[in-house]
């Protein structure tokens, strides 16, 4: 059986969710207040390891990066509603690239697996 | 706690702190600008270690082979021993052939390499007037132009570079080139995909490099061109454009100016770039755009044609970072 990260597209699926997955985030009051004012090659790079991630596919995340890379986020008030706001656009962005509601629902629990780290408790 | 080892001294590498900081803040000289691992002007070579990958963006394969890096942009994880690069393997020397005004505060400079030189049209390169100071440019040439490299340098107010341009170089002075570096430039093979180019300032020189170098490859969809500029007399590039526009249908030029004058052009309109662009192209998705020149407007613009649909590997963008000042350390 194909991993989903096979699924979704690999590589290149990463590729084509990123920029749709960024606008959105761009574009949502809700959590762009984070995003702002920061070197935008930097956060394209760091969607795709995010969205990497999500996907099943490879990565070298540990729970200690996720820490140590949203304490200053945390510190200005990330909080759970803000992890459901980016875990709902990613949804929406795999739903726009035709993916599986099935593989939509598993990166979701991937994504929420991930939250405890994010928000550093 | 990371070690640094820079001729014969080690220093501690604090959190979060890169080379370029360490070595200044002990009072080391290391040429720099624009510390943001843009300019290239803070090259140094590893000894002994290894540099995160993070040092060597945008770094061209041979440099990357020779274990340049860029020290404002290398925060050591590991001990790590660095050197000044030779000058002489980096470098080419130039003559300077021409020089006029082409406005109030632009001159054109024109450099003869004394060893063939290669680069893209719309590339930047490094320009050392000696060993500490270097500060980048972009190409308005084309590579093919026997007159040699072409360069479009704004006077600065206390510029240390770009007084010396504009005050006191003559034909025949001396400096050396370093480079070329930076991917804005014209990639052959979409002959019929629209662009965009926006430059303010000298924005406009590797545009200008771009236009000519897209015209050649016989390139098909519209290259809508704005130079934006604060008064009409800092459209230095004017009369030249709206000549290459009369007999290029597909070349749209857009003169836009902050002030406007009573006594200015018929064609150039009073506008922000921001806002001229959004009028010409509401929706810029499939379009390829060339960014250039002041930072914040550079990187504004970034986002809003992302934001309205462009791709973000279809934006280039070269941000005329300046200087920060010698005084400011860390
Ligand atoms: C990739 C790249 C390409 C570039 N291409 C060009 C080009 O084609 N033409 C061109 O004219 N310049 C270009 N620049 C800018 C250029 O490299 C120098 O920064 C500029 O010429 C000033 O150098 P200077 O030595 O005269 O002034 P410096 O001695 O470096 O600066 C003097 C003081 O003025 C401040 N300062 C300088 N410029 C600005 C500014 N724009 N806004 C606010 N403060 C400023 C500095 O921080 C410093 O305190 C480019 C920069 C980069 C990074
Ligand atoms: S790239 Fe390091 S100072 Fe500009």
């Amino acid at each position: 059986m194909s991993s989903l990260y096979e699924r979704i597209g690999g590589e290149a699926a990463v590729d084509a969710a990123v920029d749709v997955f960024y606008r959105k985030v761009l574009m949502d009051d809700r959590v762009n207040g984070f995003f702002d004012d920061v070197d935008m090659d930097k956060q394209i790079a760091k969607q795709k390891g995010f969205l990497t991630m999500a996907f099943g596919g490879p990565n070298n995340y540990t729970g200690k990066d996720m820490r140590e890379g949203h304490k200053h986020l945390v510190a200005r008030g990330l909080n759970d509603s803000h992890v459901d706001a980016i875990v709902e656009l990613l949804g929406e962005t795999l739903k726009e690239l035709g993916v599986a509601d099935a593989d939509i629902q598993e990166v979701a629990n991937i994504a929420n697996g991930a939250r405890d780290d994010v928000l550093n408790r | 706690m990371a070690q640094l080892k820079f001729r014969d001294k080690t220093y501690e590498v604090g959190d979060g702190a890169t080379v370029l900081d360490v070595l200044l803040e002990h009072g080391q000289e290391v040429p720099n600008s624009c510390r943001a691992g843009v300019c290239q002007s803070c090259l140094m070579q590893v000894v002994e270690g290894e540099v995160p990958e993070q040092a060597q963006k945008g770094l061209k394969d041979s440099y990357r082979a020779k274990g340049l890096f860029l020290a404002c942009s290398c925060q050591p994880q590991a001990d790590l021993a660095v050197s000044l690069p030779d000058a002489a393997q980096l470098r080419v020397s130039a003559e300077v052939t021409g020089i006029r005004p082409l406005s109030e505060d632009v001159m054109e400079l024109v450099l003869q390499t004394d060893a063939p030189f290669e680069y893209q049209a719309g590339q930047f390169v490094t320009l050392w007037r000696d060993e500490r100071l270097g500060r980048s440019y972009s190409i308005a040439s084309l590579p093919d132009d026997d007159n040699g490299l072409m360069f479009h340098i704004r006077k600065v107010a206390r510029g240390e570079f770009s007084s010396w341009v504009h005050e006191d170089m003559k034909p025949g002075d001396r400096l050396s080139v370093q480079g070329p570096a930076g991917d804005c430039f014209y990639i052959p093979g979409q002959p019929d995909q629209d662009i965009l180019l926006i430059g303010t300032g000298t924005g406009l020189a590797p545009l200008l490099g771009i236009v000519h170098d897209a015209l050649r490859h016989g390139h098909r969809g519209r290259l809508q061109l704005i130079h934006g500029a604060q008064h009409p007399s800092g459209l230095y590039g004017h009369e030249t454009l709206t000549a290459l526009a009369r007999d290029h249908d597909n070349l749209i030029y857009h003169p836009c100016v902050l002030n406007a004058e009573d006594e200015m052009d018929a064609g150039i309109r009073q506008d922000t770039v921001e806002g001229l662009v959004k009028a010409l192209v509401p929706k810029p998705a499939g379009w390829k755009a060339y960014l250039c020149g002041d930072p914040d407007l550079v990187n504004k613009l970034r986002k809003q044609l992302f934001l309205a649909g462009c791709n973000m590997k279809d934006i280039n963008a070269d941000a005329f970072i300046p200087s920060t000042p010698a005084d400011r350390i860390g």
